[in-house]
């Protein structure tokens, strides 16, 4: 009982560190693509570690936070690909060091290398 | 021990939503606040289940759940906005 309780307390400080590194990706990353990759997937691994963590250090919960960790994984990316797609359509220009907007390359006819 | 690591975990992701607030202020684009405001909700869903925990009160992972579910909405909402207006 007390070992979970400690395993479940090491996971959650590994997924407050991720979330921490996600909110440090959103400030730092150039344009707003980079920020969404780092917004979406850091804090989505993030979650699902510190709401397991807790879900262990009290098994009776844990069916209803398995349940927000399954909502999370099924409307995080859903959000942020409605967002890119906000974005482009907006017209935000990529950031300097990117090679390729494959979108644009869609929506302009081009056949090939998008794969 | 337990109980420390949990506090300690809460006060990182406590800091995450400061972090992420500040691009909320400076972002130069409606996109880039809403992002920021994205993974803050993500990330005060796991502060209000650990607040779930620290009090042992089950009910607050429901409120966790409707948060999740309301933030999921707000931001499809905002996104269409942004895409083709009201």
């Amino acid at each position: 009982m007390q070992d979970l309780e400690l395993i479940g307390g090491l996971l959650s400080v590994v997924g407050a560190v991720f979330l921490l590194l996600a909110a440090i990706g959103i400030i730092r990353m150039p344009d707003v693509y980079n920020r969404m990759q780092a917004g979406t997937k850091a804090t989505t691994l993030g979650s699902i570690l510190f709401l397991l963590g807790i879900g262990l250090a009290n098994p009776d919960w844990l069916g209803k936070i398995l349940l927000l960790v399954l909502f999370i994984v099924f409307t995080n990316p859903i959000s942020s690909h409605v967002l890119a797609r906000a974005a482009h359509h907006r017209g935000i220009p990529l950031a300097e060091g990117s090679v390729r907007d494959c979108l644009s390359d869609d929506e302009a006819g081009e056949e090939g290398g998008c794969e | 021990m337990a109980n420390q690591l949990f506090y300690i975990a809460t006060a990182i992701a406590l800091l995450a939503v400061v972090v992420a607030f500040l691009r909320l202020l400076k972002g130069p684009d409606p996109t880039d606040r809403v992002v920021a405001l994205d993974g803050m909700t993500i990330t005060s869903i796991s502060i209000i289940t650990a607040a779930a925990f620290f009090l042992g009160r089950v009910i607050y992972i429901d409120v966790a759940m409707v948060y999740a579910l309301v933030s999921f909405l707000g931001v499809v909402a905002i996104a269409r906005f942004i895409e083709r207006g009201l």
